[in-house]
């Protein structure tokens, strides 16, 4: 008779950094290329070190950031789940290739890990400063889903999300994490084997010959074969018919830009997700991101114990913006208080759709510090 | 293991100079607590872009609850293993809150109400490591810590060092603690509230 495994999950004190690696191996990534950098070089240690270990696992030290991202594009190409991890300075490189990849529909995940810039800035110390970067950083118009992260725990969960959007959307996924969160200690439970659902892409399923790489379908997000299947197709950044060649026909153009987008747009109630924090009597809101979010949960919770409605809308996904959610928060609340380590960025954002339904007020940081508790109870308490 | 005391964000500042070992020391203790004693800790860190020198930093949050914010605005413990950081942190304590300092190298305290020891000399004369100083400081905290044991942070060295090392540390830890066992009182009753009786059941 069998006996039943016993199934209690293995706790570890690990940095977010790590947590990462472990929600992408637990996610299926078997392939990452990178070029090291402060604060995210943890993550290439480690998979440094485990990836080798397993059975198709590579990893591959690039000359620089531009190659990270060439590798992981034909790695990925070929069946591969792919990750690269960079800073500033590195995702400044990427952002050629990761135009690419949104044109050319190649799952990836990229985690940068923000420190203080422009430039070189503050290798050591937090910022926030690369929203908008990772919204727009790269040319032309292309719809993204950028990811954050604030605790440990949230590091793993996200990272496998991550992964699950790039395979399920065909498209590039960035995982925006702040110095703090990256290098904070903390408890973890590993998840189970099957306590995540994984996605993989869909492959195809009609013979080679029928196949069209890049046909419309219900979902807009066409199947992926990996290359030497036996699927022959062109992958090109110019744009391109279904069957993948440069094309310079309006029509074509215009169905292939759309698709793009709309296979984004269609599944925004799957994609957006926050966590509410005592929101629904909430007069005063705090919507924040990344490490912020828990100084502001930590502000929220000294508010209320001095008799403040305070709320915190925490955002994991950044974009497509959760303007449901913001919305919602901003009709019920007096004043909406978006702290962030940046000269307002995401408070663009707010501001974009709440301007008009509640008063907005910044709450900004640049010197390399964190946002504390008790900057932002103070914004609350004075209003 | 259930913890005996009832903690709300407990916090400790382990702060010095790059490469005295500050973050290593605030990982194992860490680890202790959070994997060993089984509670909520967060461990972060500060440090500037240089190799060896400059000042560094760990912070650690410790409680029998989730913890929000990860960092430490006020402090419980501060361990100051440099004159500069003992300057730097000294106003940051809370008013039941302690200081730890290394009297090798704080040689003017802030405050003549403070806890020292020589670590440095300690590490360099009685283990002939000056290397192990972070494993004495480690050992003199734990004692100090009333919810921290002796045993199972010992095993927590062990288990996050090297073998090769693993001995020399825990010598090193042992002098630390009987060293504090000998020089420091009893740590603040406040350190450690016990839980409710109806927590309990």
């Amino acid at each position: 008779m069998a006996t039943p495994r016993k199934t209690k999950k293995q706790v570890l004190f690990a940095q977010g950094n790590e947590a990462v690696v472990e929600g992408a191996l637990l996610a299926g990534c078997t392939f990452f290329a990178g070029y090291p950098i402060t604060p995210s070089s943890e993550i290439m240690e480690e998979m440094a070190r485990r990836l080798p270990r397993s059975e198709t696992g590579v990893f591959i030290q690039m000359e620089d950031e531009i190659a990270s991202m060439g590798a992981i594009i034909g790695a990925s190409l070929a069946g591969r789940k792919v990750m690269t991890a960079t800073s500033g300075p590195g995702f400044s490189l990427m952002q050629e290739h990761l135009g690419y990849a949104c044109m050319t529909e190649v799952p990836l995940v990229i985690v940068n890990v923000m420190r203080g810039g422009p430039s070189t800035g503050l290798p050591t110390s937090p910022a926030q400063g690369d929203v908008q970067q990772a919204r727009w950083g790269t040319h032309g118009d292309h719809p993204i889903i950028v990811l954050s992260a604030a605790s440990v725990q949230e590091c793993l969960e996200m990272t496998v999300t991550a992964f699950n959007f790039a395979e399920k959307y065909r498209s590039p996924v960035i995982l925006l994490l702040d110095e703090i969160t990256a290098h904070t200690r903390e408890k973890i439970e590993l998840p189970l084997p099957g306590e995540h659902e994984i996605f993989n892409r869909v492959v195809p399923s009609m013979p080679p010959e029928w196949y069209k790489p890049f046909e419309d379908t219900m979902r807009g997000v066409p199947s992926m074969p990996p290359l030497g299947s036996g699927y022959r197709y062109h992958v090109t950044g110019l744009t391109h018919d279904v069957m993948g060649f440069p094309t310079q026909q309006p029509d074509e153009i215009k169905a292939l830009i759309e698709r793009l987008f709309r296979k984004i747009d269609q599944f925004y109630t799957d994609i957006m997700l926050v966590d509410e924090y005592l929101t629904t009597d909430a007069e005063v809101g705090v919507v924040a991101y990344g490490s912020v979010a828990r100084s502001a949960e930590l502000a929220v919770a000294q508010a209320r114990e001095a008799g403040v409605n305070a709320g915190l809308l925490k955002l994991k996904t950044l974009f497509p913006f959760p303007r449901p959610f913001v919305e919602r928060l901003a009709r019920s609340c007096k004043t909406l208080i978006v702290p962030e380590m940046n000269m307002g960025q995401m408070s663009r954002e707010v501001k974009r759709v709440a301007a008009s339904l509640t008063h907005i007020r910044t709450l900004n940081r640049i010197d390399g510090q964190i946002i504390t508790p008790s900057q932002i109870l103070k914004a609350i308490t004075q209003g | 293991m259930i913890p005996d005391c009832q903690l709300a964000r407990f916090e400790i500042r382990l702060s010095g100079t790059g490469g005295q070992g500050i973050i290593t020391l605030g990982r194992i203790l860490g680890y202790g607590l959070a994997i060993g004693h089984g509670y909520y800790v967060s461990q972060t860190q500060s440090y500037g872009p240089e190799a060896r020198g400059g000042a560094s930093r760990a912070d650690l949050v410790v409680s029998s609850e989730p913890i929000s914010y990860p960092k430490t605005e006020t402090v419980d413990l501060l361990v100051a293993l440099s004159q500069e950081a003992c300057y730097k942190y000294y106003r940051f304590i809370k008013p039941h809150g302690a200081l730890l300092i290394d009297t090798t190298l704080v040689t003017q305290p802030p405050s003549n109400i403070y806890l020292g020891l020589p670590f440095t000399t300690l590490a360099a004369e009685k283990i002939k490591v000056p290397q192990a100083m972070n494993a004495v400081v480690l050992g003199a905290v734990c004692y100090y810590l009333p919810f921290a044991q002796r045993a199972v942070m010992r095993k927590a060295l062990e288990e996050s060092l090297p073998a090769k090392i693993a001995k020399l540390n825990v010598k090193a830890f042992n002098l630390g603690y009987t060293e504090a066992e000998k020089h420091f009182g009893p740590s603040p009753d406040a350190w450690c509230p016990r839980p409710a009786e109806s927590v309990l059941e």
